[in-house]
């Protein structure tokens, strides 16, 4: 059954529309630091050129990978709402779900392998991404020590130290993803239009968002337990030291949301009519 | 018999807010059956037809298919059935093939290739196979909806409004291979459609609703006696009233205006009706026999309006 999921999904030519979007994306920031990237360096360095003397290959592939994930970081979420949004509206409303429940099928098992299908396609996508951004980033730039630069810092990670830290950062990162899909799911069994729940997802995640970013306190309290303050967990592979204690706890808060959110879809499944 | 019925509906009742959709609506489908469902629109065919299926909750109620209580811990029973409800709407992206194939290995039962070929042979969509869905015909998707549904062999297809969206000829061709489904195959079919004639055509037992609630059920042989078939006699002008109203045929007479004479009677009585009006002078231009269960549909759904 989840072969015929991925099936469907893999079929329909919107779904390569997403992985030419990461490309595009990728491609139009490499190119512009191929063009502009010593300004763009210096710019970014100003601040610690005064303190320190910099000197190396500080425009690597390592650093433009980094640029392109940070780019990248409301655009991914919405990428992989595009399907998992429509895996049970977009039945719906082309009207197969009628004929597809007519089967002896469990909703249950339905929702799971609909839930795991948009889940390897977030895979699939997060791999694409490491692909274009990490290896061609490599492949043009160079490797070389990453400078990760902060508000009020920057840490130096050398060179043989990163590749790790990326693979990690795009396994924690396929968590997240994991987890709107989930959110996308949930949404989507309501609906029997894509376009709603697609923008939904986008609406939560935009307005936690703003919850986590703004420094206010009475947002301080509530946006810890907010799981798009755990998405960002990936950043922690760039610190030294990495935050161990930290990212697990992200995931694991990250894990209990992807929990909820196919769980309530499936309870609300097994119950729904279905009158699309 | 019990052991025969395929599936039952007992009690079912089904609301949408404050609007009752179906109300302690009961029926049995036995073995072998091509049974009518008929009703209008928003009478709750199609409400009735989800809930069998278990697409729709029932408020109360429930069905029972092959015997066994039907519901979301029982839908393994859905192998017995397959079913076409309202339009066939199919993956368009994908071939006729694909769709076939992919629903094929959901229907919970091993299903080979040969399988496939031999219903799209049935349906006659041989040689389309490969053609993706976004191009073919409304009857070819009808079709396809129907090979979808058989090709697990299931005991009983639903079919809702099967002839909705076609052409005359596509009607024709899509009662021939329902009679086929029947007679050739055994199915037993649940049927609903618009079409009076159609269902009159092909059925064997019927059910009529009206606002939800069972109004009649039973052998179409029986519900349409032949004894209540509507004889439209066209005349030239001539006033024959009088004369009717005290002959063998006044029972029978149930309108007489304008040069039209209106009898409810056994078609076997034309001949000799046609004989008495030429022997009384008049001018026969037309006799029509419409049975009718648009008639009978018609009387019975209006006389229960008329009491709501």
């Amino acid at each position: 059954m989840l072969r015929l999921e991925l099936y469907k999904i893999f079929k329909r030519p919107r779904t390569y529309i997403s992985f030419a979007i990461i490309t595009a994306f990728a491609l139009v920031i490499q190119l512009a630091l191929v063009a502009d990237g010593k300004n763009f360096i210096s710019f970014a360095l100003q601040g610690v050129n005064e303190q320190f003397d910099v000197k190396g290959n500080i425009l690597n592939g390592y650093l433009v990978t980094y640029i392109i994930l940070q780019s990248l970081l409301v655009q991914i979420p919405l990428l992989v709402a595009l399907v998992a949004g429509d895996v049970l509206a977009g039945e719906a409303n082309m009207g197969t779900m009628r004929l597809l429940l007519t089967k002896p099928v469990s909703r249950t098992r339905l929702v799971l392998v609909k839930y795991t299908a948009s889940v390897c396609y977030a895979l699939l996508l997060i791999t694409w991404l490491a692909v274009i951004a990490l290896a061609l980033s490599v492949s043009i730039f160079g490797a070389g020590d990453l400078i990760n630069l902060k508000s009020d810092s920057f840490v130096i990670i050398l060179k043989d130290d990163v590749l790790w830290r990326y693979l990690a950062a795009f396994g924690f990162a396929a968590l997240a993803m994991s987890t709107v899909s989930a959110l996308a799911l949930f949404l989507s069994s309501f609906a029997d239009n894509a376009i709603g729940p697609i923008m939904g997802t986008m609406g939560v995640i935009v307005v936690l968002m703003i919850f986590t970013t703004l420094d206010l306190p009475i947002f301080n309290t509530i946006s810890r337990y907010l799981f798009t303050t755990h998405m960002i967990g990936w950043k922690g592979f760039f610190d030294d030291p990495v935050p161990y204690a930290a990212i697990t706890r992200s995931a694991i808060i990250l894990a209990i949301y992807t929990v909820l959110f196919v769980g309530a879809t499936i309870w609300w499944f097994n119950k729904k009519d279905i009158q699309s | 018999m019990a052991a025969d019925i395929i599936i039952e509906a007992k009690n079912l009742s089904k609301s949408f807010g404050k609007f009752k959709a179906v109300e302690d609506l009961s029926f049995a489908i036995n073995h072998g059956d091509v049974y009518g469902f008929l009703g209008q629109n928003g009478a709750g065919k199609s409400t009735t037809m989800r809930m069998l299926l278990g697409l729709i909750f029932p408020d109360k109620g429930s069905v029972y298919i092959k015997g066994e209580k039907f519901g979301n811990g029982s839908r393994h029973l859905l192998k017995h059935v397959g079913a076409v409800i309202e339009r066939p709407d199919l993956y368009k992206y994908l071939s006729g093939w694909d769709n076939l194939r992919m629903f094929a290995q959901l229907s919970g039962v091993p299903i080979a290739t040969n399988r496939l070929h031999e219903v799209l042979e049935i349906v006659g969509l041989k040689g389309r196979e490969q053609d993706k869905v976004k191009g073919y015909s409304q009857g070819m998707k009808q079709r396809l909806g129907i090979a979808i549904a058989m090709v697990h062999n299931p005991d009983l297809l639903i079919l809702d409004e099967p002839t909705n969206g076609l052409d005359p000829q596509g009607i024709y061709e899509m009662r021939v291979l329902i009679q086929r489904l029947s007679k050739d195959f055994g199915k037993t079919i649940l049927i609903s459609s618009h079409l009076l004639y159609e269902i009159e055509q092909i059925a064997t037992r019927m059910i009529i609703i009206n606002r939800g609630k069972k109004i009649t059920e039973g052998d179409v042989t029986t519900l349409l006696s032949p004894d209540d078939t509507n004889i439209d006699v066209r005349i030239g002008a001539f006033d024959i009233t009088t004369s009717l109203k005290a002959s063998q045929w006044a029972s029978a007479l149930t309108n007489a205006v304008d040069g039209k004479l209106q009898f409810r009677m056994n078609p076997s009585n034309i001949p000799a009706l046609n004989k008495w009006l030429v022997a009384q002078g008049v001018d026969v231009y037309e006799i029509n026999a419409s049975h009718s269960l648009e008639a009978y549909f018609l009387s019975l759904t209006n006389e229960d309006n008329a009491k709501a």
